[in-house]
């Protein structure tokens, strides 16, 4: 455990939390770049420096000066502790959870071997999920903090909401532990390396999009639900309860849960493209065979280049869904994903014992 | 020796929490210093390499028992616990159940004085385990191997609450709909 | 390097920062809190009644059932990896388990436990 190691890990630490933060806020200029192509307009344009207007970006900072600088109250009778610390516990999930993503191929330099990923943990998705679940406290504390009726029972729905969703969501992630036989992240990656072979000539990767395809739409849509966007955003929904568990919050407290939700999403796709996508696998490409430097830049580029078309397909959902009323979203939860998650398992089973990979 | 240190830092951790989970006056504190403990214990765990368990303490019971606590006292506004404004009550018996459980504490004691060491492994040397595949395959091969009944009995343990937790909730509204249906 | 020491980086760090947004919004801001920007914030309404209501049972119900199904999802992992080892013996006995569980939500369905959500 040397200084070196060390220093690699806090270099690969601070990497993929600045690339968080970063795409966290780059999604909010795209959402709303986003909003205004589907609905027939041109988005944030007007802002600029000195007459420089780069397409509208400047409008994150405009964004992030304009948080930083509201004044941060505390309601009369809100508990001044947990007021503060629910954004912070709100926001950690999505800072830590890609602690076990692998962003790229490993290689070797000066006699090290790198692997591009944080922490290469036995229980590698156990930890997305016990991270994640954590996170529940942090819309509890923040409604029960704010002495606020409404706060309060924003809050409850959406930690109804958001442990409903949390079942569907671990029993997708099962169909992919079963079809690759491991926890591990690098070595599902690896796994979907390979190919489907017809006669010896590789057809498809074994992505495990191509293993479940239900699992996918479940995962990702349970994923939506449990980071509260549309078409489940109603906790926090513009026009319905205020804005729910966070009507107290201003300035960078409630920019806090904000950028925590457009972090999550970045952690959403990263999860997604990891498991069901092949990560930082180029199809028919072997990454391993190249030697180091364009392996990583290709493998790394690979893995961004998904990662932000699975961010567009969340905006796209966003901007295209009508909001689900809580009743419906329920409904959905309980009694519709997780019945087809529970489905997914025997389904799954057909399915690997078809493309002939059950050892007896 | 940073297996010693780590040790001592989270059983602190632990303890204090737990410590914590007693002592103070408001009942979301409380809570949550159990779900500071919960994960603290988590990490000891952690560090006897048993990874899945502590990854599954922190999914289950930080993240779902107390949760379901926290609802309760949430959804109840139990309020802050007063300061106590007399003499504390219930001395006697108090001294009596401290005298007992101090006893079973040093029986515990006395009873393992020879193993006292700062726990590393929980019976398999890590090169090993990983040989063997991972933690998570072991406790799996264990779970669907040995111990399989218990598996298949916490099996019919969640199935029968289950169903109490739908008789308990549905207790009233039955009642109520058959009232009135009674009456009309 | 034992795994757990970048978790403990990755967790630190994103203390530093969750820490650094703290410090921003303490040290930036204007204050000036006056009483009626203190009031719960009822779109305009004085504010009325305590800020807790008895709240539907269905709430309880509902955590109960992500709890019994959260250890239901957590038994399904291990198996989930011997998958393929585990074989037709493994199904039958996940199927087992599996069924003991539908039966459980089957019950609490038919019982209208996940009504009016």
């Amino acid at each position: 455990m040397d200084l070196i190691s060390i220093l690699i890990v806090v270099a690969k630490v601070a990497f993929v939390l600045i690339v968080v933060l970063h795409f966290g806020a780059l999604m909010t200029w795209a959402e709303r770049k986003q909003a205004a192509l589907i609905q027939d307009r041109i988005g944030p344009n007007r802002i600029n420096i000195l007459g420089v207007k780069a397409l509208g970006l400047i409008q994150i900072m405009a964004d992030g000066l304009k948080m930083i600088m509201k004044e941060d109250f505390i309601p009369a009778g809100a508990h001044r502790l947990y007021h503060t610390l629910a954004p912070a516990i709100a926001m950690f999930p999505a800072l830590v959870a890609l602690a076990v993503v692998p962003f790229g191929p490993s290689f070797d330099v000066a006699g090290r071997h790198i692997e591009l990923q944080v922490a290469n943990l036995d229980v590698g998705i156990l930890f997305v999920l016990a991270v994640s679940s954590l996170g529940v406290y942090g819309i509890a504390l923040a409604g029960w903090a704010s002495n606020n009726k409404y706060s309060l029972l924003g809050t409850v729905r959406a930690t109804a909401q958001m442990i409903s969703y949390e079942i569907p969501m671990g029993l997708a992630i099962i169909g992919i532990v079963m079809t690759y036989g491991t926890l591990e992240m690098n070595k599902i990656v690896e796994l979907q390396g390979e190919y489907f072979r017809l006669g010896g000539l590789p057809i498809l990767p074994k992505w495990g999009i191509f293993y479940q395809p239900l699992g996918f739409v479940l995962l990702f849509t349970a994923l939506i639900a449990e980071t509260k966007r549309t078409p489940f955003d109603l906790p926090e929904g513009e026009s319905e309860l205020v804005a729910g568990f966070n009507v107290e919050y201003s300035g960078m407290k409630w920019g806090m849960f904000f950028l925590g939700e457009f972090a999550s999403i970045v952690v959403v796709s990263a999860l997604v493209a990891t498991l069901y996508f092949g990560g930082w696998q180029i199809p028919y490409v072997n990454l391993m065979a190249l030697p180091a430097l364009p392996r990583v830049l290709l493998g790394v580029a690979t893995f961004f280049g998904k990662v932000i078309v699975l961010c567009w397909l969340q905006l796209l959902v966003r901007w295209t869904l009508p909001r689900f009323r809580y009743d419906q979203l329920m409904h959905l939860g309980w009694k519709r994903l997780m019945p087809l998650a529970i489905a997914n398992l025997p389904l799954t089973a057909a399915w690997i014992w078809m493309l002939g990979g059950m050892k007896s | 020796m940073s297996a010693q240190i780590a040790f001592y830092v989270l059983a602190l951790g632990a303890l204090v929490s737990a410590l914590g989970v007693v002592l103070v006056r408001n009942p979301i504190t409380s809570a949550l210093n159990l779900v500071v403990s919960l994960c603290f214990v988590a990490g000891l765990y952690a560090l006897l390499e048993a990874h899945f368990v502590a990854a599954v303490q922190v999914t289950v019971y930080a993240g779902a028992i107390m949760v379901l606590f926290t609802f309760v006292i949430m959804l109840l506004d139990l309020g802050t616990v007063p300061a106590r404004t007399g003499p504390p009550e219930g001395i006697p018996k108090a001294t009596i159940m401290g005298a007992l459980g101090a006893a079973f504490v040093g029986l515990v004691i006395h009873a393992v004085r020879g193993d006292i060491r700062v726990p590393t492994t929980a019976g398999m040397a890590p090169e090993r385990v990983a040989e063997l595949g991972g933690n998570s395959r072991l406790v799996g091969e264990l779970l669907f191997g040995p111990y399989l009944l218990p598996f298949e009995v916490a099996g019919v343990l969640l199935l029968v609450a289950l169903v109490g937790t739908v008789v308990m909730a549905k207790r009233d509204s039955v009642a109520k709909s058959t009232a009135s249906r009674r009456n009309s | 390097m034992n795994p757990y020491v970048p978790v403990l980086i990755s967790f630190a760090a994103a203390v530093l920062l969750i820490g650094v947004f703290l410090f921003f919004c303490h040290a930036f801001g204007p204050k000036a809190p006056s009483p009626i920007k203190s009031d719960p914030f009822e779109c305009g309404n004085p504010p009325s009644g305590p800020a807790h209501d008895r709240f539907a049972v269905r709430f309880y119900i509902v955590a109960m059932l992500f709890l019994l199904f959260d250890i239901e999802v957590v038994f399904l992992y291990p198996w989930a990896i011997l998958f393929r080892e585990l074989g037709g013996l493994g199904i039958m006995e996940m199927g087992f388990f599996l069924t003991l569980l539908v039966g459980g939500l089957a019950y609490v369905w038919w019982r209208g436990a996940l009504e009016w959500e």
